[in-house]
């Protein structure tokens, strides 16, 4: 089930069109990655299903209902260009904006406490935001996201500011997060990130939506049959032994073994490359070379087709 | 609603905590009460007798006038246009000139002067006219009712029937004999005095509602908050806060100002035998005639004892509208300019860019304070009607108008053209604002406005 899903949203802005019938769809209890340059429309989008902004035309709907005012209740919004009011007192300040998603005064401090407690930051609570370091900041913003237990959460690039070892936490704390049940979506520019989290994505270039789907579909469509090969022998002797469909892309060496990567013509498997070199070379390893995220992001953006490949 | 009563609150308690607050709350009444007992300090110390010359064509007033202790009456026998021109060589500082009225009793006179009339002495003749006049009535009715001794004497209906208000123009005699019309009135004192009021107020906390909306966009906080609650909420939620902060600050001021001002002058009078004018006015009244000082008495106690006084001074002036008006206009206007200066600070991306957009705005404002000598001379006239219409003008000058009175439809019509400005320029303001919050890092020209102003 989809818990939030829009169809063909448009907004046009008085200079550009920021969103060309965008369509996605956030399964439930997933975490979804909302990739793209920028510019591309992503935080138009998000603002969109925040509600902070109306489309032009198209279909939003939430837990299968078209999307109303009081869901912003149930939903999380962690805002790229984030901040707190410097003059207010972090505790104070954590009230108000959970007071401000619907929470009472009472369960808001006692939530507040036991977050504030888990995440050791207690000492802060009567301390003035303008005193705090941007990290310090961060993990508050990031607690007044999560206070209210939203069904699904948005966090437009939450990593940004932290250190390897909050981050770290923060991840946890999202897959955790996602284990009781909340649906999580995910802007950011960190591709390795979204190896690691994301179940889907959706990579929008120039207002359109140009590739969606899992993260193991899409790599497997992007996947060129293209395998490196660790062996030992002279510089240049694996292509003339090659059938002539079998492409060497490139070969580097270290202080052990010679590396090359091998494209394979559509068919072949990897026995066929073993069968061929074999008899020349003494192989000590073979694997097939996946393409990551960041070549996927790379080579769907720069495709001068707008055509788009989606897939799904 | 439960959530714009949460931004109020928070508006409200993070600005009325500050330091700054706390330190305007006290010096500004400090400030003030200085401004009112200094000058009454020096007025009482360096007083110098008044020598005002009666020309009474009515009559009834000949020896009514008492010398007080710094006003001398003198009575002529003559005619008003000789006395006028005698008056430059007589040495008195002021005439009076009571015309003989057409039908029943004389109710307005003329008080002519070189220079401007104090106001004591133009308050003093008034007293005394109204008593002696209302002395008049009550006997005529009493006079009607000693004839049918059954009957029952009406007393609040009498005392109702001969209150009398007169009326006294104040004109000066030029160094060529010419006369114009000098404003020293209460009346005008007290319309600059409000319509100041409400442009400093509306000055003062717009600018605190620009400066909030800067500091959240600035602060990168408005999109967090935004996620909570619509962009409108957030915007009239501070335009509420803030004004209720300054309504608080202007409510402590008149409350400790006044408070500081009654004890300074109770101990200067209770000091040494100098005497400010609110003591000085008992004085000149308990002067009168027993019997209008007794009738004095009885309508000063239901009031609040000195303050029936004063009261007593500014009688013209209609205080339930003044009042009624005052509270009006400041409010509604404070409502509809706070939502411009909402939009500016949602525009820009610091204070510093402000200039070019609150240049339209602030226009219409220096416009009615400068404009004000002009409204104060034709309070009635084409151009004082239209500015206190114009809803971007209409809160100060139509404050500087009221005490002179004005007809109600104009009133009326002036407080519905208000509200619709409110609603318009909020509207308006609301639609700047819901875009400008998302902007960062953009030069907003007029144009690019303009086109906010589209979006659906």
């Amino acid at each position: 089930m989809d818990i939030f899903s829009a169809k063909d949203v448009t907004k046009q802005y008085a200079n550009h069109k920021a969103l060309d019938k965008v369509s996605i769809h956030v399964p439930e209890n997933s975490i979804f990655g909302l990739l793209g340059p920028n510019g591309a429309g992503k935080t138009t989008l998000i603002r969109i299903i925040n509600q902070i902004i109306a489309p032009d035309e198209g279909e939003l709907r939430f837990m299968d209902r078209p999307l109303a005012h009081d869901d912003i209740a149930m939903i999380g919004y962690l805002p790229e260009e984030r901040g707190l009011y410097k003059k207010m007192t972090v505790g104070d300040q954590a009230i108000y904006l959970a007071q401000l998603k619907g929470l009472t005064r009472q369960e808001a401090v006692k939530r507040l406490k036991y977050w504030f407690e888990k995440f050791e930051i207690m000492a802060w609570w009567g301390r003035k935001v303008e005193e705090l370091s941007k990290g310090m900041q961060q993990k508050v913003q990031f607690l007044v996201t999560i206070i209210h237990e939203p069904r699904l959460l948005i966090f437009d690039e939450p990593f940004s500011g932290f250190d390897p070892i909050n981050t770290n936490l923060l991840k946890e704390e999202i897959l955790s997060l996602k284990e009781k049940g909340a649906t999580i979506i995910f802007s950011t520019h960190n591709m390795a990130s979204v190896e690691e989290l994301c179940d889907e994505i959706a990579l929008i270039n120039r207002s359109r939506v140009i590739l969606d789907g899992t993260v193991r579909n899409i790599k497997k469509t992007f996947k060129t049959n293209t395998f490196e090969v660790s062996f030992n022998t002279y510089e240049g002797m694996l292509q003339p032994v090659l059938p002539p469909d079998f492409e060497v892309l490139s070969e580097s060496r270290d202080t052990d073994h010679r590396h090359a990567s091998i494209k394979l013509p559509a068919g072949a498997t990897p026995n066929d490359l073993l069968h061929a070199i074999m008899p020349l070379v003494t192989v000590y390893a073979v694997r097939e070379l996946i393409p990551s995220m960041n070549d996927i992001f790379i080579q769907a953006v720069t495709q001068k087709s707008t055509q788009p490949a989606t897939q799904n | 609603m439960k959530k714009i009563l949460l931004i109020i609150q928070r508006e409200y308690l993070t600005r009325v905590r500050k330091r700054s607050f706390v330190v305007m709350t006290v010096l500004g009444p400090l400030l003030m009460a200085a401004t009112i007992i200094v000058p009454i300090y020096l007025a009482t110390r360096t007083e110098e007798t008044k020598k005002v010359a009666v020309l009474d064509e009515s009559g009834i007033f000949y020896e009514k006038f008492k010398d007080s202790d710094n006003i001398r009456f003198h009575y002529l026998v003559s005619d008003l246009n000789s006395a006028k021109n005698n008056f430059r060589k007589s040495g008195d500082d002021a005439l009076l000139y009571i015309p003989k009225p057409d039908v029943n009793l004389p109710s307005n006179a003329i008080l002519y002067s070189e220079s401007s009339v104090n106001i004591n002495v133009i308050s003093y003749v008034k007293n005394v006219m109204s008593k002696q006049l209302e002395e008049m009535k009550l006997q005529a009715r009493l006079k009607e009712y000693i004839t049918d001794k059954n009957q029952a004497l009406p007393v609040d209906d009498i005392m109702r029937s001969v209150k009398t208000a007169v009326d006294i123009n104040t004109l000066k005699i030029g160094e060529d004999g010419k006369e114009s019309k000098s404003y020293t009135e209460l009346n005008m004192v007290l319309g600059m005095f409000a319509g100041m009021l409400i442009y400093f107020f509306i000055f003062l906390f717009g600018a605190q509602v620009m400066r909030g909306v800067i500091e959240e966009k600035t602060s990168r906080i408005v999109e967090v908050i935004i996620s909570s609650v619509k962009p409108f909420q957030l915007m009239m939620g501070k335009i509420i806060g803030v004004g209720l902060v300054g309504l608080t600050q202007f409510l402590l001021w008149v409350v400790l100002t006044f408070g500081i001002v009654t004890f300074v002058t109770g101990i200067m009078t209770g000091g040494d035998g100098k005497k400010p004018s609110t003591t000085q006015i008992v004085q000149q009244q308990k002067a009168l005639s027993p019997a209008s000082a007794e009738m004095i008495q009885k309508e000063t106690e239901g009031g609040s004892g000195g303050m029936g006084n004063v009261m007593e001074a500014l009688n013209s002036v209609n205080f339930p509208v003044m009042i009624g008006s005052f509270i009006f206009f400041f409010l509604v206007g404070y409502l509809m300019y706070a939502a411009l200066f909402a939009a500016i600070g949602g525009a820009v991306d610091s204070e510093s860019d402000t200039q070019q957009f609150m240049f339209p705005i602030t226009i219409p404002l220096i416009l009615s304070i400068v404009m004000a000598q002009f409204i104060i001379r034709d309070p009635n006239g084409p151009v004082s009607f239209w500015f206190s219409i114009f809803p971007l003008t209409s809160p100060v000058t139509m404050m500087i108008r009221i005490p002179f009175g004005v007809p109600y439809y104009q009133v009326a019509l002036s407080m519905v053209l208000l509200i619709l400005g409110f609603l318009g320029t909020t509207w308006l303001a609301a639609k700047i604002y819901r875009t400008g919050i998302l902007m960062y890092g953009k030069k907003v020209s007029y144009r690019e406005l303009w086109k906010w102003v589209r979006y659906r």
